[in-house]
């Protein structure tokens, strides 16, 4: 190990062919345990497989973010029925619904400016929790004049042009009606995900603005 | 000067000028934090953000893709196989890149169903080229892959440099193809996204540029092939070593198993070892040859590199990714700051370097000389430190206020977007922008007159 240390800085001493080996069975090795890892990450992601991500028909209840203080961290608890738009969505639905969600969600362009799980851009909140945000039931629903959360996040994606908010300002994407509860359900469902306590502390706390 | 060098030349001046484009759009999508209601619903700040981050992808892999066409010929010594079809993809490549942009920029908004994913925004970050465009692209890679391969085989002889690049089209190519499905569930859809964007950019390409940089510092330096063979292997050793399994840190917040916290931490703690490697090994160089060059940019440009690397991806890229700080620090402009210094240390730098090597070969200048380059220089290093100093100020206060203090709600969020530590922080960030952007037409202009300026007779002269 010495010689072949120095050989780096020495010329005329050592043999690549030792390094090159190295590198080879490094690489295969970290590789292979990745492929593992992968089997077993890939079981949890599975939406409703019993890991970390619930199925879709997760959006017929009622969802929350709480701490736990055995793992010290925030999860969500899925509770009793809570309907969405008043309807209990079969798989089927839910999965055409949600299909639907995933495209407008990538057809705007949103994680450009928001981010799901803290991945895409920071202009705009991270939506991971939007569904659960205390904002919706304070803000938006007298705004909105909605009876009911999601039908105020509708309104909201269809005309945010019509509620212009302290440091941003979200353009007015066209969203069909459709569109917009499509966009609501996803958000609905991707609260449920358990992601190891992130956000930390989402809607528990209260910051002077 | 053959066609592979010709293709080479034509290359890098593309990723040059998307270079341009890539500042514009970047200086643009700066005001939106400074002015409420900048250019709303007319150019949103997604579409320019959107412009702004593909614009990077394409300078690096235009860049890179320069310097292998121009580097080939004098590692195999033989035309590259099958240029005539590189050339052509070439005018291929540029074209369509200038279509997707025009659309990003004037449709903006596809439909909510497949027509849309293929013709206008597949929306998912860094891979939002509309599925057409993203096939060319594996077709242009494809085709690159092939002139490398086919020239070894045809030059019978592979070098410890080409192998490791040829081992790099494997994963250039196949983690591309695995990230285009983007299945509905999100957690799964960014699970194997993250194969392509770490992978390609904390692995493959740091790999790319590694090749490109060894053979760049065998010519410029005249460092023994051996030398940058045993750097090489302990690199690819290293960068793969770590960041295969550094591929964790991204895997903290999406749903994945609680194991990645541990095994992302530790394994991207380590990832900034083999930048540390190549900064001990280009000061070991150039203690070495005691500076002494024909091409001063091409060298300080290098070491910039090596220094860039090392604390734009390693450093910046550690003090966040702890998953115990990356809770809070996670999608906010720290992140912003650690991606721009990043990108800039590990590839723009080593563009720029290979940039003024080919302009003093193709050229025949003996020395590069003039005052221009070190204008460019300075203004782009001072511009770029000020700018991710600005936004880690930005992105602290943001990950203590609207995270940490918050709660991350959309009352979190606003709150630490107005706080006037964060604004400080954005305007600084402009106004560095600003320096940077006059130092890259500086760079520009270097590039584009160097050892043609001079053979100009000035007014004066030719009057009197």
């Amino acid at each position: 190990m010495t010689e072949s240390s120095a050989a780096v800085f020495e010329p005329g001493a050592g043999d690549p062919r030792f390094w090159r080996d190295g590198a080879i069975a490094t690489t295969v090795f970290m590789l292979l345990v990745l492929l593992l890892l992968t089997v077993d990450s890939l079981r949890v992601l599975t939406e409703g497989g019993g890991g970390n991500v619930p199925a879709y028909t997760v959006i017929n209840q009622k969802i929350t973010y709480e701490f736990d203080a055995a793992s010290n961290m925030d999860k969500p608890v899925i509770g009793e029925e809570e309907l969405l738009f008043g309807h209990r969505y079969s798989e089927a639905e839910a999965k055409a619904i949600m299909d639907k969600g995933k495209l407008v969600i990538q057809s705007r362009s949103c994680i450009n400016c928001h981010a799901f799980f803290g991945n895409g851009a920071y202009y705009a909140p991270d939506l991971t929790k939007a569904w659960l945000d205390p904002t919706w039931e304070k803000m938006w629903m007298p705004m909105t004049q909605a009876k009911t959360k999601e039908e105020a996040m509708v309104q909201f994606l269809m005309h945010p042009d019509r509620y212009p908010t302290w440091a941003r300002q979200m353009p007015n994407l066209n969203l069909s009606e459709e569109e917009a509860r499509a966009v609501t359900a996803y958000l609905k469902w991707i609260s449920s995900v358990q992601t190891n306590g992130f956000p930390a502390g989402f809607g528990r706390r209260e910051v002077a603005r | 000067m053959n066609q592979s060098k010709k293709l080479g030349v034509q290359y890098l001046t593309a990723s040059i000028v998307m270079m341009g484009a890539l500042l514009l759009f970047g200086l643009l999508a700066s005001i939106f934090y400074l002015k409420y209601g900048f250019l709303l619903g007319k150019l949103d700040f997604n579409i320019v953000k959107q412009v702004h981050i593909n614009a990077l992808i394409i300078a690096c892999l235009w860049g890179f893709m320069g310097a292998i066409y121009w580097f080939l010929p004098d590692e195999l010594g033989i035309e590259t196989v099958g240029i005539g079809l590189a050339r052509l993809l070439f005018w291929v490549f540029v074209a369509a890149v200038a279509v997707v942009v025009l659309v990003f920029i004037f449709v903006q908004y596809g439909s909510s169903d497949e027509s849309g994913m293929w013709l206008v925004n597949q929306g998912r970050k860094y891979v939002e080229a509309p599925r057409w465009a993203a096939i060319g692209i594996v077709a242009v890679f494809f085709t690159l892959a092939y002139n490398i391969f086919a020239s070894v085989a045809k030059a019978r002889k592979v070098t410890g440099i080409m192998g490791v690049l040829m081992t790099t089209m494997v994963p250039l190519i196949a983690v591309y193809l695995i990230a285009f499905p983007a299945p509905t569930n999100m957690s799964v859809d960014l699970y194997w996204w993250w194969w392509l964007v770490h992978m390609w950019v904390e692995a493959t390409w740091e790999l790319i540029i590694g090749c490109i940089l060894a053979l760049a510092l065998m010519k410029l330096l005249g460092t023994s092939r051996k030398v940058v063979e045993i750097w090489l292997y302990l690199e690819v050793a290293l960068v793969l070593g770590t960041g295969i399994l550094g591929l964790g840190h991204h895997y903290f917040w999406i749903g994945t198993p609680q194991y990645w916290l541990s095994i992302g931490g530790i394994f991207s703690a380590l990832e900034p070892l083999p930048l540390l490697g190549m900064v001990v090994h280009a000061i070991y160089d150039a203690g070495k040859h005691q500076m002494k060059t024909h091409n001063k940019p091409a060298f300080l440009w290098l070491i910039a590199e090596a220094f860039g690397n090392f604390i734009g991806a390693g450093i910046w890229g550690f003090m966040m990714t702890l998953p115990q700080i990356n809770l809070y620090s996670h999608g906010t402009q720290w992140t912003v700051s650690h991606g721009h210094f990043a990108f800039y240390g590990a590839y723009i730098t080593g563009i720029i370097a290979v940039a003024y090597m080919v302009a003093q070969e193709s050229r025949g200048i003996r020395e590069v000389r003039g005052n221009a380059w070190k204008w460019a220089f300075a203004g782009l290093n001072i511009g770029m430190v000020g700018m991710v100093g600005a936004l880690l100020v930005s992105g602290m206060s943001e990950a203590f206020i609207g995270r940490a203090l918050g709660g991350s709600t959309l009352d979190g969020f606003m709150a630490s977007q107005s706080n006037s530590w964060f604004m400080q922080g954005m305007i600084a960030r402009t106004g560095f922008g600003v320096i940077i952007v006059a130092s890259y037409f500086i760079l520009a202009w270097d590039l584009a007159t160097l050892g043609r300026r001079r053979e100009k007779p000035s007014p004066a002269l030719a009057t009197s």
